[in-house]
């Protein structure tokens, strides 16, 4: 039997069979009157300018090569998802506002002025069709990064309250009970106990003296708790003195991801006092992707000053073991492709780790066609994932990773982003898809050598 | 005093001032810029190297952006390089920057000069048909980009209008020709333009930031 989706009406004056496209949605938090909404996002994205941004903003060729790079662009063919100008509005108050020629844009009135109906329109274009990838800023001839740009424009969107619903619940989820699931302390505690019985795999949990703090992101604990127990079997296998901490083990940051910089601040500071605490030498960040960028790129600029520990992903911990000799693991009768997470390997420069850590396990190894720096996002980054609103677009742009990965033709499919996991979980389940995305931890710990798990 | 001898004299000394001051308002305007410490541990030492590896290397496309850039970076190589050859290495020109310059350098032909030109002049007219009829480019051009196209055209133009004379006196449309450089040096310092020398603060920028975290530049 065939149904009918009625959430959506008839268009009867379509000159074909069509439904009415559904409305528009515009979130806003708070009860701010407009002229306060524009003046805080601009106050807020032009507040931390440097030379960097500032000639990013003044140098844009306006080429629009950046499109060609962009999935949104490249599976839609919507010129509003060209990069560059989905920070437009942030550019025109630049040049308006704070440039070398401010004056002039405003006495010859060259530069309009941003309107409420603008930003709401771009809040579409800044969270649901950007996931702050990076690809983009490969491909610009200026060498602009237009990904940080979006990350700033963030920033003037949170404080304008101009934030989409699900993420700004989930970034103020996870700042006022410290994990965007509501995870707490207790839970994790319980899940931690679980997965140690289940996996009959010791866990310390809350010593008070370690060189190595792990951490987990809320993905892994709720959706694929068997990760706790795999950080656990491998950091046991290495011999280290590490630990779980209760008042430290949230990896995720949304108040990064949403444009809230107080928030990230307070995620990131209490993973930096708990490893501070128990005078970690190095803390382990998770298959997480964002949790990547907001500790190991920012996390000492929050701080104030460089951290007392080396902060590694778990990528990054896994080749050094494996290359150091201090676990062993036996090879693998498989093919395999690797999806390289955004903020590791593009943005954080530790795209070799993973590789490392394939060539140890001894797969036949299928990288992706421009796989590694140039991978294909997986559409789910930059808190996509969380808006509802954005799943069928966020469909649509994973069918270029599904062609990536298909053309390998690899028996296996790994990555070392929860997030990113879980993004091809919802696309698999989307598209009736076979691949089905594993955990390149996972694979490890499972391939641990005998006497050494 | 005559059209020629206005725009070799006051007009062009003007348009020096305001070429040279605008330039050096608009870098200082972005290099002083409050900047902040990164306290992050470096995978990679990136200091002046860095900045100067991906001013070097951006000027070239990475593989996977090849086929869909081709088309626009053709142009754009074919543009600027008949740009400089025109500009630097036009004998007259040569004259005109030892003029006060004190010195100068070898030259190419004449024919091989106006051969750059002309490339130049179709390769800019491709690059606004271009961004005439791109969707994404009609969506993302504004007054800046075309009347830095008209002001960066017009001296090129004018400028291979001088040796076919086309029955106007040499002095008139080489008085027209100056008259267009004294447009595009007074544009020059406001517009898109700037990229001329933005381009390394931008590249240099990009090199050390990601450098520094060993990421893909």
């Amino acid at each position: 039997m065939t149904t009918v989706d009625g959430r959506h009406e008839l268009d009867r004056e379509a000159e074909r069979l069509a439904y009415k496209p559904p409305e528009i949605r515009h979130d806003k938090q708070g009860d701010m009157a407009s002229e306060e909404r524009i003046n805080q996002a601009m106050h807020h994205f032009v507040k931390n300018f440097n030379t960097q941004t500032a000639s990013y903003l003044d140098g844009c060729l306006h080429c629009g090569m950046c499109a060609d790079a962009c999935h949104f662009h490249v599976r839609t063919d919507d010129p509003r998802y060209t990069p560059i100008w989905k920070i437009e509005l942030f550019k025109r108050t630049y040049k308006r506002q704070v440039g070398p020629f401010a004056f002039f844009y405003r006495l010859l009135g060259l530069k309009r002025h941003v309107s409420i109906e603008d930003l709401e329109e771009w809040q579409h274009l800044l969270y649901d069709s950007c996931t702050v990838c990076g690809r983009c800023s490969l491909v610009c001839p200026m060498g602009i990064d237009i990904a940080g740009l979006v990350s700033m424009a963030r920033h003037g969107m949170f404080k304008a309250g101009l934030v989409p619903h699900e993420l700004h619940e989930t970034a103020k989820t996870s700042a006022e009970t410290g994990s965007p699931l509501g995870i707490t302390p207790e839970k994790f505690e319980e899940r931690v106990e679980w997965m140690a019985d289940e996996h009959d795999v010791e866990i310390p949990m809350n010593v008070e003296q370690a060189d190595v703090l792990a951490v987990m992101s809320s993905i892994e604990i709720n959706k694929y708790p068997q990760s706790i127990a795999a950080t656990a079997k491998i950091l046991n296998a290495a011999g280290e003195s590490w630990t779980f901490r209760t008042d430290g083990f949230e990896a995720t940051n949304f108040g990064m991801l949403s444009g809230n910089a107080e928030w990230q601040k307070k995620a990131s500071m209490k993973l930096i006092d708990a490893a501070v605490k128990i005078g970690a030498k190095t803390l382990v960040l998770p298959e997480c992707g964002h949790a990547y960028m907001a500790l190991r790129w920012m996390g000492a600029n929050m701080y104030g000053k460089p951290l007392p520990f080396k902060v590694m992903h778990i990528s990054e911990y896994l080749a050094d073991a494996l290359n150091t000799g201090k676990i062993k693991v036996k090879k693998v009768d498989k093919s395999l492709t690797y999806h390289d997470p955004c903020q590791v390997s593009r943005r954080g420069g530790a795209t070799q780790a993973a590789r490392d850590v394939i060539k140890h396990l001894g797969v036949d190894f299928r990288e992706m066609e421009y796989g590694g720096d140039y991978n294909w996002c997986c559409g789910g980054g930059g808190g996509v994932i969380t808006i509802k609103r954005a799943d069928p677009l966020r469909h649509r742009v994973f069918k270029l990773k599904m062609d990536q990965v298909e053309k390998t033709e690899a028996d296996e499919l790994v990555s070392s982003c929860a997030n990113c996991r879980q993004s091809f979980d919802d696309s698999q389940q989307h598209f009736n898809w076979d691949y089905t995305m594993g955990s390149l931890m996972e694979m490890v710990a499972e391939n641990l050598e005998e006497g050494n798990s | 005093m005559d059209l020629l001898a206005f725009a070799k004299g006051p007009a062009l000394q003007v348009a020096a001032y305001i070429f040279v001051a605008g330039t050096i308002w608009r870098i200082v305007g972005i290099v002083l810029l409050k900047e902040k410490v990164d306290y992050s541990e470096p995978r990679k030492s990136a200091g002046l190297m860095a900045a100067l590896k991906v001013i070097y290397t951006r000027s070239f496309t990475a593989s996977p952006f090849k086929r869909a850039t081709l088309y626009p970076k053709m142009l754009a190589y074919v543009q600027h390089l008949g740009l400089f050859a025109v500009i630097f290495l036009f004998v007259p020109h040569i004259m005109f920057f030892k003029g006060f310059l004190g010195f100068d350098w070898p030259g190419l032909p004449n024919n091989i000069i106006y051969l750059l030109g002309v490339a130049s002049v179709v390769a800019s007219i491709a690059l606004l048909v271009r961004r005439l009829t791109s969707p994404v480019l009609k969506l993302i051009s504004n007054f800046d980009d075309y009347f830095s196209w008209f002001v960066t055209v017009l001296p090129l133009v004018t400028g291979l209008m001088i040796p076919v004379r086309m029955g106007l006196r040499y002095e008139d449309i080489l008085a027209v020709h100056v008259l267009s450089v004294v447009l595009l040096m007074i544009w020059f310092p406001f517009g898109k333009l700037g990229h001329a020398f933005l381009v390394f603060v931008t590249r240099g920028t990009t090199g050390m930031v990601f450098e520094r975290r060993g990421a893909k530049t």
